[in-house]
């Protein structure tokens, strides 16, 4: 902080959004081995995941995608919102956002408790019988989309952490980095769901 | 102070809504195209519109137009080594 460059607070900035990306590049590997394995299981076992695909709900998939666009556009308007110094309507814009989240949350509630219904979950004896490429769909299923939710619930936690610190006025048009990179995590959430729904819902 | 400023720059209201437009389009686009039983055609189909999601998401929302060419050079790099790893492992296993 005795750095001279770091009165315009440019330099931080900078450096702070390098940061963000490199985690975010190591997050797209962590994703990108779970790809991978799914990739080299759906040639390996190509009717099984046929089949095991047909139970996921489409109409839900889409849904979640959409909340999701959505969420990520107003997240991008909630900083721009900020940089032309407009914190009322950044906090609304971030509310907002929480609240796609939470209900992408809700909607994956209802679908994972639907399919709990139907012993369809890791370690059920159903599954147990299964073909052993549908078993290997639904763990799959749930290790993707499980951690993909983690990232949601973290995502609502930093983004509720800006809503406080954009009405203590710590987060403003001058001072905004932690807006921006939590941005870009939502951003990054965004990502992983919009190859996680083709490939999951789509691809029967 | 004044040349940092010149540099950030600030997506407009309309031109973010107009991205997420193109991207739910592309959305119903994928769902239509895949409705259809084309089999591995579907699949290349579903997947390079992912693709140009996740490219327009990252150049747009995340602006990465407007970012410096150092970080632009090593996301591109990252997802360049990202995909090759992705490519020669999957055709190891499916070529085996």
């Amino acid at each position: 902080m005795t750095e001279h460059h770091t009165d315009t607070g440019q330099f931080d900035q900078e450096t702070g959004k390098l940061g963000m990306w490199i985690f975010l590049l190591t997050e797209l590997f962590l994703f990108g081995g779970l790809f991978l394995v799914y990739a080299v299981f759906r040639a390996k076992y190509s009717l099984d995941f046929h089949n095991a695909a047909q139970e996921l709900n489409t109409f839900i998939g889409t849904l979640n995608t959409v909340f999701l666009l959505t969420s990520s556009m107003t997240v991008a308007m909630a900083l721009t919102a900020i940089q032309k110094n407009s914190p009322r309507l950044a906090l609304f814009l971030v509310f907002i956002t929480i609240l796609f989240a939470a209900l992408f949350m809700v909607n994956k509630y209802f679908e994972w408790t639907h399919k709990f219904s139907l012993h369809i979950y890791p370690g059920s004896p159903v599954l147990k019988n299964l073909q052993k490429g549908e078993l290997l769909f639904f763990g799959l299923y749930y290790m993707m989309t499980g951690l993909h939710a983690l990232h949601v619930f973290i995502g609502m936690i930093l983004l509720s952490i800006n809503l406080v610190k954009i009405r203590k006025n710590v987060v403003n048009s001058g001072h905004y980095l932690l807006l921006e990179n939590s941005a870009l995590y939502w951003h990054l959430v965004d990502l992983i769901w919009i190859f996680l729904f083709p490939l999951l819902y789509l691809i029967t | 102070m004044n040349m940092s400023h010149e540099k950030s720059h600030i997506s407009t209201y309309t031109s973010l809504a107009t991205v997420l437009v193109i991207l739910l389009l592309l959305t119903t686009l994928s769902v239509g195209v895949t409705s259809y039983h084309l089999g591995a055609f579907a699949v290349a189909i579903a997947l390079i519109i992912a693709s140009v999601k996740v490219a327009i998401v990252i150049t747009q929302f995340m602006h990465m137009k407007f970012e410096s060419l150092f970080l632009k050079l090593m996301i591109t790099g990252v997802f360049v080594i990202f995909a090759l790893v992705i490519i020669i492992t999957f055709s190891d296993y499916y070529f085996r």
